[in-house]
């Protein structure tokens, strides 16, 4: 696909994404209302139910989104496998313990953030390190390690809020499966977005070569290890200011990179900027969709990207069985 | 100086000896064959001269210059490396995978531009590649793959050249015309060849120098005359060798 017309089409995607969960919910308001909403903040309840309560989740909604699809495709070069996802392999469960544990403490802030990264990179040289290795039981053991990774995360946050004294706590869903009904605005996750996708993109044409394979990238130049040391940093950072505004929502990180590949979008100068693209739209119009079809039951968001997830999940796994058939 | 050159060189693989104490001097427009027994070490040894693996003892120089004090990607304007494999773990087309040939010469958020596809399109040209720019690499033959990786070489254009087996998947013909290719560019640019090789007949028609890897660390290396002889080559090998006198030299067959 051309590159304009890909960046056109996204960002479509992206008003119409916005343009539709901010018109949708339990007061009715049109779009004429919306565009006279922004232009004018003082426009009364119509505009402080956009301003106050729907422009905040919608923005931590696609922030998240864009997090976690480019944490996913960063991943996804590194081990050269379309299954790694932040949330499969526990990097989530690690940032959520993280976070969970300094919030149990009473601390917040700075060390909320610093807690969630630690566990996700925990998590990752983990993951990582146990999977790193050649041969075709390398995606097993990585898959079978990220899983283990994930239920031993999931059983810490679920003994955590079994002995937590405090009610107000965010409940068992929302570090398992995911929630933005929880989510402030999203202005930490936006600054770490927008760091995270200039520097991916400026080592855009080095995950390239990378995706050739650790020892032919090394020979055409690429610091291999400096390169990998700096993507277990970033996407583990990703992650965390991802659990930490909504949660481990999953999923988001390995099907939005899988659908672009499909598309033909395979140079990482393009596919990275375009994962966080249609990776933040999609988990827009997923959130909007969660908190509208049962209304006024609101859904967590993850129970939606699973349902859509598991699926393509299952695809890829077998897909990949087939390659290796096929090359063993 | 040589262009490339090692010395009191030991490489290990595991507590296998590949070489000890080894002195290698590569020079432009010379043409090497590594040879050797399955095991002996022949990929391993490239690897360390490639500077993609350290050496046990001793250096590695390039034009003068200790190996591990230069950049990667400095090293790969000046080597370049046909692995014995390739690894396509996500699809990608035939122009893509040429143009990683030019990573080295280009700053961090710099494209491709016309004069880096020329260069890709005269190397896919020069394997017989030329109208299959857009074919999904995994689709491409065993040996239509291998000649992409030499062209994504050719396209990297650098001064030292290491080829491991890089005859491998090739019917006879595109043997002789891929190794015709690599003898003229080394002859027209003064490149470094290094080929490892299984096939003797074809080293002794292409290379002028030989670097045999006898196993346990024990090396030998010269010309053709020096070091290709019957009782040599018994050794090298482990198995009975004999010449028929063919129209270009000698050609050595098993016994």
């Amino acid at each position: 696909m051309r590159p304009l017309l890909l960046f056109s089409a996204l960002l479509a995607l992206t008003v119409a994404g916005f343009g539709w969960s901010l018109t949708s919910g339990s007061i009715d308001i049109g779009w004429r209302e919306l565009v006279a909403a922004l232009f004018d903040p003082e426009a009364g309840l119509p505009a402080r139910v956009i301003l106050e309560l729907r422009w905040p989740r919608a923005a931590a909604a696609f922030v998240t989104g864009a997090l976690l699809a480019l944490a996913g495709a960063l991943m996804q070069v590194l081990l050269r496998n379309p299954l790694a996802d932040p949330y499969v392999l526990g990097i989530s469960g690690g940032a959520a313990t993280g976070a969970l544990l300094t919030l149990l403490f009473g601390f917040g802030g700075l060390w909320l953030h610093g807690a969630a990264f630690s566990g996700a990179l925990l998590s990752m040289l983990i993951v990582f390190g146990l999977a790193h290795g050649r041969g075709s039981w390398t995606i097993n053991r990585l898959l079978l390690t990220g899983v283990v990774i994930a239920a031993g995360w999931g059983a810490v946050i679920g003994f955590l809020l079994a002995i937590s004294p405090e009610q107000n706590l965010r409940g068992m869903l929302f570090w398992l499966m995911g929630d933005l009904a929880y989510a402030g605005t999203p202005l930490t996750g936006l600054i770490v977005l927008l760091g995270g996708l200039l520097i991916a993109l400026a080592m855009g044409r080095s995950l390239n070569i990378l995706a050739h394979g650790e020892l032919a990238a090394a020979t055409l130049g690429v610091p291999v290890a400096t390169l990998r040391r700096l993507i277990y940093v970033l996407a583990s950072l990703l992650t965390a200011a991802a659990v930490t505004m909504a949660g481990s929502i999953g999923f988001v990180g390995l099907v939005v990179p899988h659908m672009l590949r499909l598309q033909g979008v395979r140079d990482h100068r393009l596919l990275l900027p375009a994962a966080a693209l249609l990776g933040g739209s999609l988990l827009l119009i997923a959130d909007t969709l969660a908190r509208t079809l049962l209304a006024p039951r609101q859904l967590p968001v993850g129970i939606l990207t699973a349902l859509v997830g598991v699926p393509v999940f299952l695809v890829l796994l077998y897909r990949s069985r087939e390659l290796h058939g096929r090359e063993g | 100086m040589a262009r490339l050159e090692t010395s009191g060189l030991d490489v290990h693989i595991g507590t296998t000896r590949v070489c000890r104490q080894l002195d290698l001097h590569f020079n432009a427009g010379e043409r090497w064959a590594i040879l050797g027994r399955n095991g002996a070490g022949k990929t391993t040894l490239l690897h360390t001269l490639a500077g993609l693996r350290r050496p046990d003892n001793g250096t590695v120089r390039l034009d003068g210059a200790t190996l591990d004090t230069l950049s990667r990607q400095r090293v790969a304007r000046r080597i370049g490396v046909l692995l014995q494999d390739h690894l396509d773990a996500f699809p990608a087309n035939v122009m893509e995978t040429v143009l990683i040939g030019r990573h080295p010469y280009l700053g961090a958020l710099q494209w491709e531009g016309p004069d880096d596809y020329a260069m890709a399109r005269a190397a896919l040209h020069a394997v017989g590649l030329d109208g299959m720019e857009d074919r999904n690499v995994a689709t491409l033959s065993g040996g239509e793959r291998r000649r992409l990786g030499i062209a994504t070489l050719l396209t990297q254009d650098p001064a030292v050249l290491l080829l491991d087996e890089p005859t491998n998947h090739l019917d006879v013909h595109q043997q002789i015309r891929i190794l015709d290719l690599l003898q003229a560019r080394a002859q027209a640019e003064h490149k470094t060849l290094l080929l490892v090789m299984h096939d003797l007949n074809l080293a002794l028609r292409y290379c002028d120098r030989f670097l045999l890897l006898f196993g346990a660390g024990e090396t030998a290396q010269g010309s053709a005359d020096v070091v290709l002889t019957r009782p040599i080559l018994e050794r090298l090998y482990g198995h009975p060798m004999y010449a028929l006198q063919g129209p270009q030299g000698p050609v050595w067959l098993p016994g």
